[in-house]
C-alpha cells in the first residue's frame, strides 16, 4: 500500500475545515514539490488550499471546485514552486471512505483524494485515496497510508 | 502560448508541466498539442471530437466554453491554456445509520487507517 506523507499542521488544516463548514462538505487543494513524487516510500504533501463550494444547493453531501478557483491555486502553487498534488474534502455524518459520486467525480489520475468523516462536528477517521489508471475507463482508488509528519510547514488558509 | 498540463495528463506529455505551442488560435494550439503528443487526444476528446465534458479549458482566466468565439478565439504569444479537469465529488447518503455501518466497514477493512487522530 502506498504512503501519503503529510505535515501535521496541514492535516490538522483540512480536518479543521471539516468540522468549521460541518454540517456542510468542505474542499480543498492538496500541494506538494514536485506533483508529489517527492520520496522513495511515497508522496508528501506540504500545504494545503481551502477552496470554495459551489455546490450550495446540496453542501451537506456534494463539493465542487470551480474550475476559475482551480486556475488561481495553480497559478499561485507555480509560483511557490509547489503543485496540485491532491484535493480534500469532507463527509459529514457519514465514513472516510469515497462514495459513488466522489469516485464518477474523480478524473485527476495520480493524484490523492483525501476524505475526513465529521460526525456531529467532530473531525474523526481521515483516510486518502490515490487515483490510480491510466484512463476513465480503467481509474480505481487504491487506499493508501497516511504519515503525519511533524514539519513547521506553512498551510496557506483562504 | 504556454499550455499547462495538469498532473493526470503530464505521463502523456512526456512528464511536462507546460508545453509552449505556437498557434494562431486555441483549437489551432490543442492540434499542435495533440499531434506533438498524441496520447493526450483520447484523454481530452472524445472519439467524435468533442472535448470531454470534465475538461475545462481556460484562456488565462476566462472558460474558453463562454468566449464568443470557443476554441476559435485568437491567442496571443503570452496568453496561457490551462487545462483544468473538473474535481467534484461528496457522500451521498448522509444518515446516522449510514455512517455508523460505514464506521463498521471501515473498522474490519482495516483496523489501522480507521484512526482518530
Amino acid at each position: 500500500m502506498g504512503v501519503l506523507y503529510i505535515a501535521r499542521e496541514t492535516f490538522e488544516a483540512i480536518r479543521a475545515h471539516g468540522e468549521e463548514t460541518y454540517p456542510q462538505e468542505c474542499c480543498g487543494v492538496l500541494l506538494a514539490p514536485d506533483g508529489g513524487a517527492s520520496t522513495a516510500r511515497g508522496r508528501r504533501i506540504v500545504s494545503s488550499v481551502r477552496a470554495g463550494n459551489t455546490r450550495t444547493d446540496s453542501a451537506h453531501n456534494r463539493y465542487q471546485i470551480a474550475p476559475a478557483e482551480l486556475v488561481k491555486i495553480e497559478r499561485e502553487a507555480r509560483r511557490q514552486g509547489l503543485e496540485i498534488a491532491g484535493f480534500y474534502h469532507s463527509h459529514p455524518d457519514h465514513p472516510a471512505l469515497w462514495s459513488t459520486t466522489d469516485f464518477e467525480e474523480a478524473h485527476w489520475i495520480g493524484c490523492s483524494y483525501v476524505i475526513t468523516a465529521v460526525d456531529r462536528g467532530k473531525a474523526k477517521a481521515t483516510n486518502s485515496f490515490l487515483l490510480t489508471g491510466t484512463t476513465e475507463d480503467d481509474k480505481r482508488f487504491e487506499q493508501e497510508t497516511i504519515e503525519v509528519e511533524e514539519q513547521d510547514i506553512g498551510a496557506v488558509r483562504r | 502560448m504556454t499550455i499547462f498540463i495538469p498532473t493526470p495528463l503530464r505521463p502523456c506529455a512526456a512528464g511536462q508541466s507546460a508545453v509552449e505551442i505556437a498557434a494562431s488560435t486555441i483549437a489551432g494550439a490543442l492540434d499542435r498539442l495533440t499531434e506533438t503528443h498524441p496520447d493526450l487526444r483520447k484523454h481530452l476528446f472524445t472519439g467524435d471530437g468533442k472535448l470531454r465534458s470534465f475538461v475545462n479549458l481556460y484562456l488565462n482566466d476566462e472558460d474558453v466554453r463562454y468566449l464568443p468565439a470557443k476554441e476559435a478565439t485568437p491567442i496571443k504569444a503570452e496568453d496561457t491554456l490551462s487545462i483544468i479537469p473538473s474535481i467534484a465529488g461528496g457522500a451521498g447518503r448522509t444518515s446516522r445509520s449510514a455512517f455508523a455501518a460505514g464506521e463498521q466497514s471501515v473498522k474490519a477493512a482495516s483496523r489501522s487507517l480507521a484512526t482518530d487522530h
